[in-house]
């Protein structure tokens, strides 16, 4: 009997040093199998963030580019621009995508730039160290929200898949999550349809995906996945946004 | 060819063409936006790319990504644009990548104004964003000097695998010169097959390809610090580019000056010459690398008394040509920097009052 269960190719052999619990592994191996089912891993640039992801260009088996904190849709439409055959995505935390970076994302959608977007929501800044997000909820204490996020001086969580959606431009948004087995089939289905969006050359894809952090939440990772369903998913609903059809 | 009159700006973005960069991002940023202008409708023309990015920051990085896939690229930009670039220029420098940046300069701090200035000299020499790391930096003195020093640009980042910076004032961007394109500095791209991520399949490769500029490990950085330094000591032997004028008479005064500011110098230096008084100049083409030993040399002369920085910037020049002249002689400075450009009888009183200290 031959195997029946591997590593994608699109993934290396390469430990990760994502915590214990952490859900970037699931996304990790999502888009590696997207990328060995379409068959790009031959003409796919990955663009690495600033933020736990930082290193993803040591997990993945395809070029990589390691772009400054939020810039990395600046540096996707550079590539497509002048390589409209390549195949880009761009690997965002929320604090790099919806803080630093929200110039960068608001305008490569609104452009409609040809690459697609992988955003890891999971309500907090990763690798500094639990600080407050532009995703972080109400009363949701991190090392700079110590009481507590207070909306009356932060603002309320940014909803970034409905945000990008009021654009007239064109484009296919949609958010998943990675907390259950059933949720995981409906997020790479949400990947798999972002890629092909692009290599059909349609329009930008943006797929949000609802994550975990146990270590900066201070949850343990059964906690952390009942803690996200029950305060994360009621405010940031899964569901498609947005697709080129609707235009 | 023929000569033909062009604007600085529009001449800038031919060159590039004609230099076979066929990518362009920018923003408009007063006094440079006729190169975007001239871009937006010259690159449909050519089947080449342009973009206007929704802000320099976002430019900065669309030159980066664009050029980590292996391709000739360009921006142009006037000083606080260049201020904002200044993060992506260490990141490009960072991880190895050939881009060409121009910098048509406007008078700051801050808003400063839009008129020609040449404050950007520490910016575009010592730094401008944060690490070690160099630019080679080249300062035309006209539009015809910015068309080849354009088209050497890329031939030149592409060897050295980092940017190149070109400084021009505002008053090159802005002026009509009679200019001719030369056909033989086209130069082939390289191939970059050996770092570029352009895809595995594009290079015929198993492996993937890699751009950054992140060395967690200590010794790795330090090592990875050191080939760039090995670059920058490279181009201190191999890319030094200066103009001798009127150094070979007698003078008592050596004028350092570069850019528009040295036009207006040897207007000076050839009136003065007309009434019986010599004075030499040197005229740095490349400020990274700096040519010390030209002004070295050429302040050592037994009849120079004075060597004078000349310079639309308070003094930002003084430095290197002090570290030039090395204390044999005295080394002051003349400049304006609110965007009036110095007159020939500014300059030539200047020199007078250094002949007669």
């Amino acid at each position: 009997m031959g195997k029946t269960f591997s590593k994608p190719e699109a993934l290396s052999d390469a430990y990760t040093h994502y915590c214990p619990g952490c859900t970037h592994g699931i996304a990790h191996r999502l888009v590696a199998e997207v990328i060995d089912e379409l068959g790009i891993r031959g003409r796919t640039v990955g663009i690495a963030p600033v933020g736990c992801a930082v290193l993803a260009y040591n997990y993945f088996t395809c070029d990589f580019q390691e772009a400054a904190h939020g810039r990395a849709p600046a540096m996707a439409t550079g590539i497509k621009r002048v390589r409209p055959d390549l195949i880009a995505f761009t690997y965002q935390g929320d604090g790099d995508l919806a803080s630093i970076g929200m110039g960068e994302i608001v305008h490569a959608a609104n452009r409609g730039e040809k690459f697609t977007t992988i955003f890891i929501n999971n309500a907090v800044y990763g690798m500094t160290g639990g600080q407050m997000a532009p995703t972080t909820m109400p009363g949701q204490r991190t090392t700079t929200s110590p009481m507590g996020r207070d909306v009356t001086t932060t603002g309320m969580p940014i909803k970034m898949c409905e945000l990008l959606s009021t654009l007239e431009t064109p484009g296919y948004i949609e958010r998943q999550t990675l907390l259950n087995p059933k949720y995981i089939k409906k997020a790479k289905k949400a990947i798999k349809r972002a890629f092909e969006y692009q290599i059909a050359g349609k329009c930008y894809s943006f797929v949000e995906l609802v994550s975990i952090c146990p270590t900066n939440w201070g949850k343990t990772p059964l906690e952390s996945l009942k803690w996200a369903e029950e305060s994360l998913l009621p405010y940031y609903k899964l569901g498609e946004f947005k697709t080129p059809e609707e235009e | 060819m023929a000569k033909i009159l062009m604007k600085g700006n529009e001449a800038i973005g031919e060159a590039a063409i004609r230099a076979g960069c066929l990518n362009y991002f920018a923003y408009p940023i007063t006094p440079q936006t006729e190169v975007a202008e001239y871009m937006a409708k010259r690159m449909p023309e050519v089947n080449g790319v342009f973009v206007q990015g929704e802000s320099e920051v976002a430019v900065g990085y669309m030159i980066f990504g664009a050029a980590a896939c292996g391709e000739r690229v360009m921006t142009t930009s006037s000083s606080p644009g260049v201020s904002l670039m200044s993060e992506a220029i260490s990141y490009i420098a960072g991880a190895r990548c050939p881009a060409v940046f121009v910098n048509i300069m406007r008078g700051g701090p801050g808003l400063g104004g839009i008129l020609p200035s040449q404050g950007d000299y520490f910016q575009s020499t010592k730094g401008g964003g944060h690490g070690d790391y160099r630019l080679l930096v080249m300062a035309p003195d006209g539009v015809q000097e910015i068309v080849e020093m354009v088209m050497m640009a890329f031939p030149l980042a592409e060897k050295y695998r980092n940017p190149v910076m070109i400084v021009g004032d505002g008053l090159i961007g802005q002026m009509m010169e009679p200019v001719e394109f030369p056909d033989n500095l086209t130069v082939k791209p390289s191939n970059k097959d050996a770092w570029a991520t352009n895809g595995m399949d594009t290079r015929g490769s198993k492996e993937k390809n890699i751009v950054k500029s992140l060395y967690l490990d200590p010794e790795e950085l330090n090592n990875h610090n050191l080939t760039l330094k090995a670059q920058y000591e490279r181009m201190k032997k191999e890319e030094i580019r200066f103009e001798a004028y009127n150094t070979d008479g007698d003078y008592k005064v050596l004028i350092v000056s570069y850019g528009t500011m040295s036009r207006v110098c040897k207007t000076a230096i050839d009136n003065m010459k007309a009434k019986g008084i010599e004075t030499g100049m040197i005229r740095p083409k490349t400020l990274f690398p700096y040519p010390l030993q030209a002004v070295h040399d050429a302040a050592a002369k037994q009849s120079c008394k004075a060597v004078i920085s000349i310079e639309m910037s308070m003094g930002q020049m003084v430095e290197d040509v002090e570290r030039a002249v090395l204390g044999q002689k005295p080394v002051s400075w003349y400049g304006q920097c609110g965007g009036n450009v110095p007159s020939p009888e500014e300059v030539e009183e200047q020199v007078m009052a250094l002949i007669n200290k």
